[in-house]
């Protein structure tokens, strides 16, 4: 447990992935079975025991130490596992023969099987056994609460690199694994044959799309394409298959992988058939595509309630068939596997599951009309739920990852404005001596007459060119500093314009200026205009009217 | 005598009116006698300054010749008559000639401890536990959630870091003095020896601290070393400047901070350090404690940090207890602060 603890302590620190992938790749190296196994099914979420409430942790400490020391200790920490951890008192066991600290496997086995009752008592044993790291990855465990910003993809890729092996692979065997894993191990570290996935609704890794730049054209043939809208929706796959005693299996994946059918109980009946569907997952009204803004209040709920099912009906509109019944697809050119989803979906027969139209085309100036105004082009009133097309070359196979050439996302144009640089703020990681974060607002008028109100926040766009430049104008322009952020000078003749380019918009109470953007990135930076030029509010008010009234 | 009569508490400092001189006094004061070099101990300005000589050394080198109008050093060990009190110097195994000082008048004895630590440092005298009628105690990690392990365990993390990345720099943010010193002693300890580089801001400093007779091994300056020259390698830094533009000279830089602060993850989080290693020149809450116990006075005088735990504390073993509230001490980072922004950009 200590030294998994030590893991977790290390990567809540370590910003960046590949270093991540480092620790978490050494660990496994370093770790025996079946504790690795145990480690890799705690950082994927694979783990299942009924975990402890706060209020029994809180219990537990307050029988041991002073209430007044605790309640100190607490307000300083802000954290109840941290504090809990790090002043659990320590205990001189009788002789000198104190037991060795629980591995993660006892711990984890132990809290499978372990009554209710028994609970306290145990966990009260292993914080005496266990150092403070191990105390609060213990806590941190059996709460449920990790949080430490690894996702399943990346526990699996680093275990995937202990073999040299591609990640994808461990994706297609990983849903017929259960921990602690012995079977994946041994294959990875050449010590047994690749373990067989006898899920009957496997996820296959996705294909991804490259941004198209306005040089790629010339190389392109409008003709060795298909074009289709991009919904500005949710990617996923779609999978039913039957399992050994013939009963329909249907699962929902996102596009990494993790399984999301729990959040969209309301699809499942309609996955009826065999096979593989990669599609958008949408919210449809009375026929109608609702916006992403719509969709977004369907989405990370804990409990889905018939209401929301009701107020929110999803939808999968299908754009790729990656298997027919027992048929793999993916080696297939795109153009007949969109001719099998032609057919598999006319025999779905299903109103919540429908095809992702093509859009007609036959010279790049067509596609870009199409594209500026995708509801005269066919895509009618599901428009505003267009983000742009996506063109996908006919005789392209199903490759995971995002190959070069195959598959262009061509977004449409992204709002812009012109705001103020307000404040700045460090960044993390490699990015901790820039100022990289920056708070950015817009003209409104206030009690004092004209002011900038804040209206988001943005940490990318920039080159590194760029990035230094700014850097070097906050350090020069700092009017005032409160811990880690800068007050940059904004005045209408002084003060730094950034044009902004974002997704969307959304009226929002918790902002200041009672707007939120989605996606707000730095487009360029505007050193040539003062101020006083940037944008206002109102315009702000004026493209959110646009939007609502749609 | 009342202990009250003997110091009291006034804005320039802790003042002993029958002696007539204020203990690490904050303000310019005509007679200071002070316990450490730490800048908010050790202020430029004062008439006549009384101090182990290390003090007064490190006082020189930061403050240069003219700190005060005159200096006196004392041993540790040594007593002073003062007006009509008794002065005694111990070790305070805080850093290099960091002491407690005793005060005693007629039958009444006042230990003012400054900052101290009870944990082993190879890089000063070690603390003694030195009895008294009233403990004067710093609180700096007053609360039970500080406890600071084995520093050695810490330097292990470190250099198990500088192994599975070895094309990294590790740049481990210290305070120039002590803290600096004794992460490199530590290091020597666990058989790191590879050259250890040092910040422009921590040469002196380091240097006098070898001139004492601190054996740290090699030494170099980063200033003037290639970047890539610098990878695999441990620099050490003040804390302010592990954050700023004079990190961009190391290749893709482990941001490490040895503090008794990163004990608490929050702490570490926000100064953006991605290897927190719990190293403190202060005691920690079973340090604290068990001096104040040890010590066996009846009466305990708090002073800055987390006072009303520790105040607290000693009310529920029955001895009485008041935070000081003394303005101007804590953190010595605060005081450490190098204009890396410009220094060596």
């Amino acid at each position: 447990m200590n030294r998994f603890a030590e893991l977790l302590d290390r990567l809540a620190y370590e910003p960046g992935r590949n270093n991540k992938l480092r620790l978490i790749t050494a660990y496994f190296r370093d770790t025996p079975d079946p504790d690795r196994g145990y480690a890799l099914a705690a950082l994927t979420g694979a783990l299942s025991f009924k975990h402890a409430k706060p209020g029994l942790i809180r219990d537990l400490i307050m029988d041991r130490t002073d209430p007044v020391l605790f309640g100190l200790s607490y307000d300083y920490v802000g954290d109840l596992s941290e504090t809990v951890a790090l002043m659990w008192p320590k205990v001189e066991l009788a002789g000198h023969n104190n037991p060795p600290p629980p591995t993660l496997s006892e711990v984890v086995t132990t809290l499978r099987t372990l009554g209710k009752t028994e609970l306290p008592r145990q966990l009260a044993r292993w914080l005496d056994e266990l150092d403070e790291t191990g105390r609060w990855a213990l806590l941190k465990l059996v709460t449920g609460a990790m949080r430490i910003g690894i996702s399943a993809r990346l526990a699996k890729t680093a275990a995937a690199a202990l073999g040299n092996k591609d990640p994808h692979e461990i994706e297609l065997i990983w849903p017929g694994l259960t921990p602690p894993y012995l079977d994946l191990f041994a294959w990875l570290e050449g010590r047994g044959d690749k373990p067989v996935n006898r899920d009957p609704a496997p996820f296959r890794p996705v294909m991804l799309a490259h941004a198209i730049e306005d040089t790629d054209f010339a190389s392109l043939d409008p003709a060795d394409f298909i074009a289709e809208w991009k919904w500005d929706g949710i990617r996923v796959q779609a999978v039913a298959g039957r399992d050994e005693r013939g009963h329909m299996q249907s699962r929902l994946y996102s596009r990494t992988g993790e399984d999301i059918t729990k959040s969209f109980p309301d699809l499942v009946p309609s996955l009826h058939l065999p096979g593989a569907i990669d599609g958008e997952l949408l919210v449809l009204r009375e026929g109608r595509v609702q916006t992403f803004n719509v969709l977004q209040q369907r989405l990370n709920r804990k409990v889905v309630s018939p209401k929301l099912i009701k107020e929110f009906p999803i939808h999968l509109r299908a754009y790729d068939l990656l298997g027919d019944d027992e048929n793999d697809l993916r080696e297939l050119p795109f153009a007949e596997r969109r001719a099998h989803l032609e057919t598999f979906v006319r025999k779905l027969n299903d109103p919540r599951i429908d095809l992702s139209p093509t859009v007609a085309f036959d010279s790049w100036e067509a596609l870009m009309a199409a594209r500026a105004d995708p509801k005269a082009a066919g895509a009618g009133e599901d428009a505003d739920a267009v983000e742009g097309v996506m063109l996908k070359r006919r005789d392209a196979p199903y490759l995971p990852g995002r190959p070069k050439g195959q598959w262009w996302k061509w977004k449409r144009d992204p709002h812009i404005i012109d705001a103020v640089l307000m404040y700045a703020q460090r960044g993390h990681g490699k990015r901790s001596s820039y100022y990289s974060d920056y708070t950015f607002g817009v003209w409104t008028d206030g009690e004092g007459g004209e002011q900038l109100v804040p209206v988001g926040k943005a940490y990318f766009g920039f080159t590194d060119e760029e990035l230094l430049q700014i850097d070097r104008f906050v350090r020069r322009n700092t009017t005032e500093k409160f811990g880690p952020v800068r007050h940059v000078v904004h005045e209408p003749d002084q003060g730094l314009v950034l044009e902004v380019a974002f997704e969307g918009l959304q009226r929002s109470p918790r902002h200041k200026s009672g707007v939120a953007m989605r996606f707000p990135r730095i487009n360029r930076l505007r050193w040539d205009k003062p101020p006083r030029e940037a944008d206002r509010l109102e315009t702000l008010e004026r493209m959110l009217k646009d939007v609502t009234a749609n | 005598m009342r202990p009250q009569d003997i110091l009291i508490p006034l804005p320039a400092g802790l003042c002993c009116k029958p002696g007539g001189f204020h203990i690490d006094p904050v303000r310019p004061v005509e007679r200071a006698v002070i316990t450490h070099g730490h800048s908010d101990h050790a202020r430029a300005g004062h008439g006549a300054v009384l101090a182990t000589q290390e003090t007064l050394d490190l006082m020189r080198l930061r403050y240069g010749d003219n700190f005060a109008r005159a200096t006196q050093a004392i041993r540790y060990g040594e007593e002073i008559a003062l007006g009509d009190v008794k002065i005694k110097f111990h070790p305070a195994g805080h850093v290099l000639g960091s002491a407690q000082i005793a005060v005693s008048c007629k039958d009444t004895c006042i230990v003012a401890s400054g900052d101290y630590k009870d944990a082993i440092d190879p890089t000063c005298t070690p603390f003694e536990v030195i009895p008294c009628d009233v403990f004067i105690t710093e609180a700096t990690f007053g609360l039970p959630v500080f406890r600071h392990g084995d520093a050695a365990d810490e330097v292990k993390k470190l250099l198990a870091s500088v192994a599975l990345f070895p094309e990294r720099a590790h740049l481990v943010g210290a305070y120039s003095l002590g803290k600096a010193q004794r992460v490199i002693a530590l290091l020597r300890e666990q058989g790191y020896d590879a050259p250890v580089y040092l910040h422009g801001a921590m040469e002196k400093i380091t240097h006098y601290y070898e001139s004492r007779g601190v054996a740290l091994g090699e030494l170099r300056a980063v200033r003037g070393v290639k970047k890539a020259d610098l990878a695999g390698t441990i620099a050490l830094a003040p804390p302010t400047a592990t954050s700023d533009i004079w990190t961009r000279r190391f290749p893709d830089p482990v941001t490490a901070f040895a503090s008794g602060w990163m004990r608490v993850r929050a702490r570490a989080r926000q100064r953006g350090i991605e290897l927190p290693l719990v190293i403190s020149d202060h005691a920690d809450w079973d340090g604290l404690t068990a001096t104040i116990e040890a010590t066996g006075a009846g009466e305990v005088w708090v002073t800055h940090g987390q006072e009303d735990a520790l105040v607290h504390w000693c009310k529920t073993r029955g001895l009485a207890a008041r935070p000081l509230d003394l303005v101007g001490y804590g953190d010595e980072e605060e005081h450490d602060v190098v204009a890396a922004d410009e220094a060596e950009a």
